[in-house]
């Protein structure tokens, strides 16, 4: 059990702070700082999948003039350090796939950086190279882990004997596409090198989710102290994932600032590049097997999963880890495997494995629940396990059978109708529901700072980065509760290295990780300095360990519910209606969480209506852009409603808040595609559901 | 390349500039005269960040020439606020907390206050269709609707939640 604070602003409905720098286009993000002497830089990308660069004429591209630099494999800065494949920029004539770095022009101003780039000539000698998923490739591998550390494979009891006796079974694939995290603001950094206390210095503002992160991973590449490197974040137009590592853009932009005559280097990527610089979510391919009783208990679930990863850079999304937990089932077994590619490097988007792989979990659960004769709700309130399967843990709290019991009564489920028996003009109605769930993640090592000030103010300091979560805001509510004064009287900095150390924000664990080293700080401040302390008076606090975490298994969890119109003659999909109950310990701030949910839930209802990107057998991305990777727009949403249960998990931190960054997003693509099910009687079992799939 | 002389009017300062004829809105409105308030999200049209006013009608301003705005009236979203006060769309997204990260929120105002001029009362669907080129991938919308009906005077949207206290 932590120690709790006393709340006052936590749990208040606060406005975003910098709502009215928002409003009025004055947040800078990385881009729109102004920096004298700016040059700009614009990148060539590799127009083969894998092979070698064998020669680049540059002449055409000075010959516009205004062109200062064009840096290619031959004339780069040598890195210190080339072992990780995707940020060894320009560090040899290698080509991984399609889409990747082969020169970055720097030139006087953006449209001339663009138009020499487009004049770079580049001459390759290809290779054969293999860029589309095989779920049946006789190459495929299992990764010694799945991301972050997670076993790659489990096995508990004997599933095939259980699959084998079982009353009822369901075998099925799955499968869901690449997708592009898209946040509105692409990938841009800009990046200055000078000197400072007589040391080289590299300055970057940078889009991204974690300054400290950035200077830890950039440091090494170019042999400096990590207090070399400043990195600064005020402002960040969304990330979910695809920020929170930097990326090979992050280092082409210093290494572009290295030929750059000193000044700095703005290296914005257009929306195009970002596809294949940014990272992605891998595709899967799903095979998974349910084994029931004739009451619809659970006796046997194997989940199996192939996804795709770069040859350039491994990376194994942990798709299956969720169904070790997610109900009680005696016989479980896991597994993952990689197909390694000539593609860009996949990463994290937006609950990495929980989100595909609720996909395919909860769509099985709803095609037992129609083998079995058992409600969908129903099924799933009967599999709910008392304790953690996977560790023998118990629960902080596990909360799912309330929220699905909630949610049915909010969204007026229906039991007993059969699939396509409700029909609106020429729409076919059906409802659907899916449960959810998201770990407790904690980020070890951050540390924050409190200074008092004059009038009983205090100042606030950590590198946290507020990517448009609301940190800003709710990280104050915090300080506030843990100095016992009004929001108003706290000063927070954030964003920026030479404030104290912060990890990513990311793992829906920024509060939870950022939150509890501000309480150790603010704890310290009280501790040594007292009830009233001195101006200037300061008090630094590292995050505690929190052992409760290694005695208890700690998640969130929600259900999904949601109403589906196909129209009988297109299969074209509309989701009129989706109402969703969280469990997900105290809510910090309701009106930022309201947010962070519904763009969750939004964000998992586009994956289901729209979202994919295509690899094409020559490696191409050919959706590369908003115009034809589609995200959910205004007239795609209908009525949401995002509602938690009103709670406290005194295990998980000392706010008794959990993260609510992904859980809105995982699970609601299933709930979608059962209520398409319920609609229509036709089972889609890939992603996105579109017209041709659900067809007439 | 050439340059070309235009004239122009943004947030009721007139600029005489030589621009470069393939120089985009957007890109003079940012590069040349500092006003970074309006954003680039893409190069296809696609996103509205870029959103601005020409002679009172929204634009995508990553889709005209700087050298088509010659004689023209800009209001980018830096121009709306008189005096310090908000203009009444940006107080609406404020106050119905209609923003996360903020990145579409220059264009999102815009695109509204363009909307409400055409139809000052518009239904929630109204709204969702007046708004549908304009994407935010951080709020799911539905504050974005419920602001933008704020302005309008027509109370709170339908179909949307009520920001106060835990639901
Ligand atoms: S930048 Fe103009 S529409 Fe996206
Ligand atoms: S608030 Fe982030 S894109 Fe709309």
């Amino acid at each position: 059990m932590t120690q709790q604070l006393d709340t006052t602003e936590i749990g208040a409905a606060r406005g975003r702070v910098d709502a009215r720098a928002k409003v009025t286009g004055t947040a800078p993000y990385a881009y729109e700082h102004h920096v004298d002497q700016a040059t700009y830089g614009h990148l060539v990308l590799s127009s083969i999948a894998r092979g070698r660069v064998t020669a680049i004429d540059a002449t055409e591209a000075f010959a516009q003039g205004g062109v200062h630099a064009v840096v290619t494999h031959e004339n780069a800065h040598r890195l210190a350090d080339v072992s990780d494949g995707e940020l060894a920029v320009l560090q040899s004539d290698r080509v991984g796939f399609r889409g990747q770095i082969v020169a970055i022009v720097v030139a006087e101003d953006p449209e001339t950086a663009r138009e020499a780039a487009r004049l770079v000539q580049v001459t390759y000698d290809e290779e054969p190279h293999e860029s589309v998923l095989d779920a049946d490739s006789p190459d495929l591998y299992a990764p010694d882990q799945v991301n972050p550390a997670f076993e790659t494979d489990t096995d508990e009891g004997d599933v095939e004997a259980a699959l084998a006796e079982a009353a009822f079974t369901v075998d099925a694939v799955y499968e869901t596409p690449v997708q592009h995290n898209s946040p509105m603001e692409p990938h841009q950094t800009v990046a200055t090198w000078d000197h400072h206390d007589g040391r080289d210095r590299l300055v970057l503002l940078d889009s991204t989710q974690g300054v400290h992160p950035v200077r830890q991973t950039l440091a090494p590449l170019f042999a400096l102290d990590p207090q070399q490197v400043t990195v600064e974040a005020p402002f960040v137009g969304g990330g979910f994932g695809s920020k929170g590592m930097p990326h090979a853009n992050v280092v082409a932009a210093a290494i572009a600032a290295k030929h750059s005559g000193g000044r700095p280097v703005k290296l914005p990527l257009t929306r195009q590049q970002t596809f294949t610089l940014g990272g992605h979510r891998t595709p899967t391919v799903q095979r998974v097997r349910l084994g029931a009783d004739a009451d619809g208990r659970l006796d046997a679930t194997w989940h199996e999963v192939v996804e795709h990863t770069s040859r350039v850079k491994e990376f194994a999304e942990q798709t299956a880890v969720a169904t070790r937990l997610m109900y009680d089932s005696p016989n479980r077994r896991t597994s993952h495997r990689l197909h390694a590619l000539d593609v860009p490097v996949a990463s994290w988007m937006r609950a990495p494995g929980e989100a595909p792989g609720s996909f395919a979990l909860e769509v099985a659960m709803d095609e037992l629940a129609v083998a079995t004769g058992v409600d969908p709700v129903e099924l799933r309130v009967r599999n709910d396990p008392a304790s953690d399967p996977e560790s023998g843990h118990p629960w902080s709290q596990r909360h799912l059978v309330e929220c699905l019991r909630e949610g049915a009564e909010r969204f007026g489920w229906q039991t007993g109708v059969p699939p396509r028996s409700r029909r609106e003009g020429r729409w076919l109605v059906g409802q659907g529901v899916a449960s959810a769930t998201y770990p407790l993640n904690v980020m070890p090592g951050n540390e924050a700072e409190v200074e008092a000030l004059d009038g009983g103010r205090y100042a606030v300091r950590i590198g946290a980065v507020d990517i448009g979560t609301g940190a800003r805001t709710i990280l104050g509510q915090i300080a506030a509760d843990a100095l016992g004064c009004p929001v108003g009287a706290v000063e927070l900095s954030i964003g920026d290295t030479s404030l104290p150390f912060a990890t990513v924000a990311g793992g829906s664990a920024g509060t939870t990780s950022w939150g509890s080293a501000i309480v150790a700080a603010a704890r310290a401040l009280r501790d040594e300095h007292g009830a009233s302390p001195a101006v200037g008076a300061v008090a630094r606090g590292v995050q505690p360990e929190n052992p409760d975490t290694e005695q208890y298994s700690i998640h969130s969890f929600g259900a999904h519910f949601v109403e589906a119109h196909v129209d009988a003659h297109t299969g074209e999909v509309r989701v009129p209606r989706m109402v969703s109950v969280f469990s997900a310990g105290r809510i910090i701030n309701p009106t930022t969480a309201r947010s962070q949910l519904l763009g969750g839930m939004v964000m998992g209802l586009s994956a289901a209506l729209h979202e994919e990107t295509v690899i094409d057998p020559s490696g191409r991305m050919p959706n590369h852009d908003l115009a034809q990777y589609h995200v959910a727009s205004h007239a795609d949403i209908g009525h949401l409603e995002a509602h938690w249960l009103d709670e406290v998990d005194e295990h998980a931190n000392p706010m008794g808040s959990k993260g609510i960054g992904e859980i809105g997003i995982v699970g609601a693509a299933a709930a979608v595609a059962n209520a398409t099910f319920d609609a229509t009687g036709v089972r889609v079992r890939s992603l996105p559901l579109t017209a041709d799939k659900l067809g007439g | 390349m050439a340059n070309t002389p235009i004239s122009v009017t943004v947030d009721q300062v007139t600029y005489e500039d030589d621009v470069e004829p393939r120089t985009l809105l957007v890109q003079y409105l940012r590069e040349q005269l500092g006003k970074t308030g309006t954003l680039i999200g893409c190069d296809t049209t696609n996103c509205g960040a870029c959103t601005v006013h020409l002679d009172g009608q929204s634009v995508k301003s990553c889709t005209m020439f700087a050298v088509q705005a010659d004689g023209h009236d800009v209001t980018t979203i830096e121009g709306l606020a008189q005096d310090g006060d908000l203009h009444p769309m940006q107080q609406a997204f404020h106050e119905k907390h209609a923003l996360q990260c903020g990145f579409c929120t220059p264009g999102m105002i815009m695109q509204s206050i363009a909307l409400l001029q055409e139809n000052p009362n518009p239904t929630e669907q109204e709204v969702r269709e007046g708004l549908e080129g304009n994407l935010c991938r951080c709020t799911g919308y539905q504050n974005i609707v419920a602001a933008v009906q704020a302005a309008a005077g027509a109370g709170s949207a339908a179909g949307t939640q009520s920001e106060e206290g835990a639901a």
